[in-house]
């Protein structure tokens, strides 16, 4: 499983990244868009996290793009900005594969990458 | 409780906070009373007016009838008595013209003379002729008074210088109501003798006995000291004196009111001339008044009617007007503060998301940093046994997953300014807006009870309204509460449409007199400890919009009890398109 994480917190995305890694997950990690999409020039995911607010451009529009340059990608959107009970709003709304709400459990995240690619 | 508690408007008690230079526009007592006396000054001040002037008029018409009827009646008998008397003295004139004085002195011719005036005019009882010295020479009637000597009488000294004279009524020899007519004739030596003859007065009082006098009133003659002339119904028989003053002598008819014995009389008089008689008619003014009386009492009833139709009338309509105005006053202020309110939530909302946000995004580090350390510490040999670390980075996250509790009901509760309809769980719902207050009750050592009925089914209702009302009533059930207090929140199915939920306290409670306005806004016993008296006023709308209602019962150091009916459904409020996207 290949996963880009994408949010502006580095502090954050990196610690993410790392734990995901030591649980074997492939993940990289981008703190912008631009960023984000360089390593889609060149890399392919099975799928993204993306916060839905990072700088310059929002998480739906970022999403948009990298839809169109990797169609199959599924995206799982986070939010610091949410309840739980916002999660079947948040997806229907946004478009996305899921939702969650910050701060992450590891385990929840994994079982719904999991879910998500499973379809 | 008293009547006029039943009747009383519900501005009565109204008491607005507001203050300033408008706040005697929404003094509404004022207003009533204004409106009340206002209306009632213009709309009696012309009826009674009308009717005092009507009243006045009336009366003056009538007593002037009454005047003019006495003096009428007066008038027209005094004409005929005058004309009895001066047809009887006309006839002694004439037999005086018709016969010599040495006629006269014929006892025969006088008899026949006498029996002439008998069937001529009657009540003629004796006829005498007496010359100048007083002497009667020649007599015929009933008595012997031929020789009688009259020269010492008042009658006689009169006569000598005047031409005739009518005395009062008196008894005389034969005990009988009678009066005397004299005519002088004089001689052309200078001498006089006089035709003097006697009348009785039968004839008199037939004739004052015939009118009709109205008021139960009584008509008679009387001599200028009072003696009766004639019989009097009022006073008594001939000869006998009348209580009341004869009136000044006036050449006219007069009539003018006597009291007599606490009664008002209405008396008309009137002087005959060339005779001692005063002719009197006398009537009872109250008995004149009656029919007077009758309609004035018909006046002042239908007065009295109309006045309290017309004050029942100004009292309701004004009653009515004044209640609308303050029911539309008291929409229009408890709209102001829904939409203040409603301001006030919405500043809350996003006060409480933005700070939610910015402390999930740090929290989010820490978590994550946290869970790393731990994955490490797992992960490595030297470290994976250390239980104090695993332990220190496990209450770490748990402190995370702590706050991040906190700020997920932040959110939530900032979320539901709208009205969204959707299957709740009230048992969640009680318990969500309770852990708000979990720490407060675990300091002050507050029991809190909750107990839901198992037959309580989800209902649909809006999330959003229903924290704020049991927020709302949780927080004045904590204000209530001292130390160590209960509180008490129970659900149960109260019909097939609807759940009833009950909040109740053991705290101070609240006094009877402030518990029917506990509900109106600005209403508060707390405004020393900040209360604004908006809460329940807020709860109590917000509890009507989700079409449920809230009654409370209270014994002051007690408690107090909530009980809020909850409809199962509600399809009267209208749900909303969608939610605003959530932000990152």
């Amino acid at each position: 499983m290949k996963v880009l994480l994408v949010d502006d917190e580095e502090e954050l995305v990196t610690a993410l990244a790392e734990r995901l890694s030591l649980r074997g997950i492939e993940a990289l990690w981008a703190t912008s868009a631009e960023d984000a999409l360089r390593f889609l020039e060149t890399r392919s995911f099975d799928l993204a996290v993306l916060d839905v607010k990072i700088p310059k451009i929002d998480g739906l529009q970022l999403k948009k793009r990298m839809q169109n340059m990797r169609p199959s990608m599924k995206f799982i959107f986070v939010t610091g900005h949410g309840s739980d009970r916002d999660f079947q709003t948040g997806v229907s709304e946004v478009g996305a594969d899921y939702y969650l709400v910050k701060p992450l459990k590891i385990e929840d995240l994994i079982v719904k990458m999991k879910e998500v690619l499973e379809g | 409780m008293t009547l006029w508690s039943s009747f009383k408007p519900a501005f009565w008690d109204h008491e607005d906070v507001a203050s300033g230079p408008y706040k005697h526009l929404f003094n509404f007592r004022r207003m009533w009373k204004l409106a009340v006396f206002s209306t009632a000054a213009v709309a009696l001040a012309p009826l009674i007016f009308m009717t005092v002037v009507d009243y006045n008029v009336n009366q003056q018409a009538i007593e002037s009838d009454i005047y003019y009827q006495t003096a009428r009646l007066v008038s027209n008998t005094r004409r005929s008595i005058s004309f009895f008397l001066s047809e009887r003295r006309s006839a002694l004139n004439f037999i005086d013209k018709d016969n010599s004085y040495q006629a006269l002195g014929d006892p025969l011719r006088v008899t026949a003379l006498l029996e002439n005036l008998k069937k001529g005019f009657g009540g003629f009882t004796d006829l005498g002729v007496i010359d100048d010295t007083g002497l009667q020479h020649t007599y015929v009637g009933p008595y012997n008074l031929a020789g009688k000597n009259y020269s010492d009488q008042d009658w006689f000294k009169e006569l000598r210088s005047g031409e005739a004279h009518i005395s009062d009524v008196f008894l005389g020899l034969r005990q009988q109501p009678h009066l005397v007519v004299s005519v002088k004739h004089d001689l052309p030596t200078g001498c006089f003798y006089v035709l003097r003859a006697s009348i009785d007065t039968q004839q008199f009082n037939d004739l004052i006995s015939e009118v009709e006098v109205s008021g139960k009133g009584d008509i008679f003659l009387v001599n200028t000291e009072g003696v009766l002339q004639t019989a009097s119904r009022l006073f008594g028989s001939t000869l006998g004196r009348i209580p009341v003053t004869v009136p000044a002598f006036s050449d006219k008819t007069r009539v003018l009111e006597i009291k007599s014995a606490g009664e008002e009389f209405i008396t008309g008089y009137a002087y005959i001339s060339g005779t001692p008689f005063v002719l009197m008619a006398v009537k009872k003014k109250s008995e004149l008044l009656k029919p007077w009386n009758e309609t004035r009492k018909k006046l002042v009833v239908f007065l009295v009617l109309s006045i309290t139709t017309i004050l029942m009338v100004i009292l309701g309509v004004s009653t009515y007007l004044v209640n609308q105005i303050h029911a539309a006053d008291h929409k229009r202020v408890m709209t102001l503060h829904k939409v203040e309110y409603a301001n006030k939530m919405a500043s809350l909302g996003r006060l409480s998301a933005g700070v939610a946000h910015e402390i999930n995004n740090p929290l989010a580090i820490i978590n994550e940093k946290a869970g790393l350390i731990k994955d490490l510490i797992s992960l490595r040999n030297e470290t994976a046994a250390d239980d104090k670390l695993l332990g220190l980075a496990d209450s770490v996250l748990a402190s995370v997953e702590r706050c991040a509790n906190v700020t997920k009901r932040l959110l939530s509760f900032a979320r539901h300014m709208d009205v969204r309809l959707q299957p709740l769980d009230i048992e969640e719902i009680l318990r969500e807006v309770l852990g708000f207050l979990g720490r407060e009750a675990e300091y002050r050592s507050i029991e809190v009870h909750v107990a839901v009925n198992p037959d309580v089914p989800k209902i649909e209702s809006d999330r959003g309204r229903l924290q704020e009302i049991f927020l709302n009533l949780f927080n004045n059930a904590f204000a209530a509460l001292g130390d160590g207090g209960r509180l008490d929140v129970t659900a149960r199915r109260s019909d097939a449409q609807s759940i009833t939920v009950n909040v109740r306290d053991t705290g101070c409670g609240i006094a009877q007199a402030d518990l029917k306005r506990i509900f109106e806004p600005f209403f508060s016993t707390k405004t020393e400890r900040g209360g604004t008296g908006l809460g329940l006023s807020i709860t109590y709308g917000l509890v009507q919009e989700i079409g449920g209602d809230i009654s409370v019962e209270s014994q002051v150091g007690q408690g107090t009890e909530f009980t809020i009916r909850l409809p199962l459904t509600l399809e009267s409020v209208r749900k909303p398109k969608h939610e605003s996207p959530v932000g990152g």
